[in-house]
């Protein structure tokens, strides 16, 4: 596949079934394989609102290889300790900002919803994805994934990504 | 009454408290007054996110809503963000720069240092209504603290008699602050953690060095963990303060790597994949990697390798409260250093791998203490008492804290008003 094949018709469809498997490997806690949502090197972070309104550099996680994903999928396996919790996201109104022939960049919109050990579910974190995909690998991956959360007051913790 | 609900930690080994510190509103409305509004400083921010004239911040001390600000001539001051008319919120967001602060509510507006400078209508309409004509406005300002600020921390309270900064801090504190807060910090950012659970119980675990390898398995599960760590923990005179620090050694390279080695070896099935995380510089003078410095009531200032920030304790309730991170690095610091702290804060905050199940401690232990009548925790590691030790195998200054504690608030359930 290449970028400069598809028609904007058909770009938008691949790029709201790449949102939908990549929220789904999520949620169904296939995490394993979340990191091949990426290319390598990669940018990945969740950054609160509060921070990026101001220009500040610090997210609460921000990876920059793929080997940082994997490392973190392993580290919530095996290392850390935190309650059993589910997320659900839902997300909408993907919009592309811009293509060129390299690649596109993507804004939309997520909720997730996170359910708790004791049945609770609540609104985790709403916010907004700010994606950079292109085509590696003969398909379509994120270059840069930004979540950029309004709930800027975590609840607890985060292990999961978003 | 059963001896163990008269728990005496003075006269033997260990410490006991009752669980109930934990969960009844009485002892929490009680630490509003004695501790947060008492003979204590709070910490409230820190100079460098107020650079301006006119900047300011909205926090909390306790529960008490506070504005902390700059003003004109660059001094900082903090008032009760409530005004002095109808008790409104003067401030109603997070940050921002003003001129003036005025209330939404009626237009009462007041200077930066707290001052009221107008009233709506203060002479009435054509005659009509109106302020009585005794209205002295001088007396009508917002509440002030007392404020002072140390190598740009900057600390407030309510209380008249409280000691100077220093002298409350202490010789062992102010060192210690002074040694991470040594030239003017940049901050990189804010992250707000909100646990279900009392804040107390995080005051427990930021002066726990026995839960460390414990607890947070990060290290220990990619083969980091380093035996030839040493340190120890220091307090200040009323055990109040504590510091817990710890050195990777890391300068005996052929000795750490042989030890590094072995433990990967015997105790790691795993390997970092992207090992630049834990990529670090030697920046202080002393080989000092980690400094949790807890200072009472409401603040830690850390450094974990090149991770320098301050968490904020802000209370909500007795089963609730929100921790706000504030990360910093120098405002001297090049573009490769300022890389390696915000890759390495991957391992701190409320995502951070080796310690967001701080979070999960503190709400475990809310759960498990509700509806515990006279039940009592028991505190001994190290020995049992409030002594510094050049070891972590200890929970020395959680028992300092209860002491403390105990001689303040009391462990005794107040009577109903």
């Amino acid at each position: 596949m290449r970028l400069t094949d598809l028609s904007d018709m058909e770009l938008y469809f691949h790029l709201v079934r790449l949102q939908a498997e990549y929220v789904q490997c999520i949620d169904d806690d296939r995490l394993e394989t979340w990191p091949d949502f990426f290319t390598d090197p990669c940018v990945y972070r969740i950054v609160p609102r509060e921070n990026s309104d101001r220009g500040l550099p610090l997210a609460a996680l921000s990876c920059d290889s793929r080997g940082m994903l994997v490392d973190r999928v392993v580290s919530l396996r095996h290392a850390n300790i935190y309650g059993v919790h589910y997320y659900r996201h839902l997300t909408g109104e993907l919009r592309v900002l811009a293509r060129d022939a390299e690649s596109v960049s993507v804004q939309s919109h997520y909720a997730v919803f996170q359910t708790r050990g004791d049945g609770t579910t609540s609104i985790y974190q709403t916010g907004k994805y700010l994606d950079r995909v292109v085509v590696d690998q003969g398909a379509l991956r994120y270059r840069e994934k930004l979540a950029v959360f309004d709930t800027y007051r975590i609840d607890s913790l985060l292990v999961r990504p978003i | 009454m059963h001896a163990k609900t008269r728990p005496d930690i003075a006269s033997e080994t260990g410490c006991h408290v009752p669980y109930r510190v934990f969960t009844e509103r009485a002892f929490y409305d009680r630490e509003q007054a004695l501790i947060f509004r008492g003979e204590h400083w709070n910490f409230v921010g820190l100079e460098a996110e107020l650079p301006n004239p006119g900047d300011y911040k909205t926090t909390a001390i306790g529960d008490t809503p506070v504005i902390v600000m700059r003003d004109e001539e660059g001094g900082i001051n903090v008032v009760v963000n409530r005004c002095a008319h109808r008790g409104a919120l003067v401030c109603r967001e997070l940050r921002g720069n003003r001129a003036t602060l005025e209330c939404v509510y009626h237009q009462w507006s007041y200077d930066l240092k707290g001052r009221l400078l107008g009233v709506p209508f203060r002479r009435g309409i054509r005659g009509q209504g109106g302020m009585p004509a005794d209205f002295d406005p001088r007396a009508h300002g917002l509440e002030r603290l007392r404020v002072e600020t140390l190598g740009g921390t900057i600390f407030a309270s309510f209380s008249p008699s409280v000691p100077p900064l220093r002298e409350y801090l202490g010789p062992m504190v102010v060192e210690s602050l002074l040694r991470i807060f040594n030239r003017p910090v940049r901050v990189l950012g804010d992250l707000r953690q909100f646990m279900h659970g009392n804040w107390k119980a995080y005051a427990e675990n930021i002066r726990d060095p026995y839960h460390g390898s414990l607890l947070h398995l990060f290290h220990a599960t990619f083969g980091l963990y380093r035996s030839s760590q040493q340190g120890g923990v220091r307090m200040d005179a009323h055990r109040r303060h504590s510091m817990l620090w710890a050195s990777s050694a890391s300068n005996d390279a052929e000795r750490d790597g042989a030890v590094y080695q072995g433990i990967r070896t015997m105790n790691s099935r795993f390997a970092l994949q992207d090992p630049s995380l834990l990529e670090s510089c030697r920046e202080f003078p002393d080989d000092i990697t980690l400094v949790i410095l807890a200072v009472f009531p409401n603040v830690l200032i850390q450094q974990i390798s090149n991770t320098l920030a301050v968490r904020q304790i802000v209370t909500y309730g007795p089963d609730q409260f929100e921790l706000v991170w504030t990360e910093f690095g120098y405002a001297d610091d090049d573009e490769t250093m300022q890389r390696i702290r915000l890759k390495q804060s991957n391992l701190i905050g409320p995502a951070g791998t080796i310690s967001m199940e701080d979070a999960e401690a503190v709400e475990i232990v809310q759960r498990g203490v509700n509806r515990s009548g006279d039940a009592v925790s028991y505190i001994a590691m190290g020995g049992g008492h409030a002594e510094e030790s050049a070891h972590l195998v200890t929970e020395a200054p959680i028992i300092g804290f209860w002491e403390y504690y105990r001689d303040l608030v009391g462990f005794e359930l107040p009577e109903p008003a």
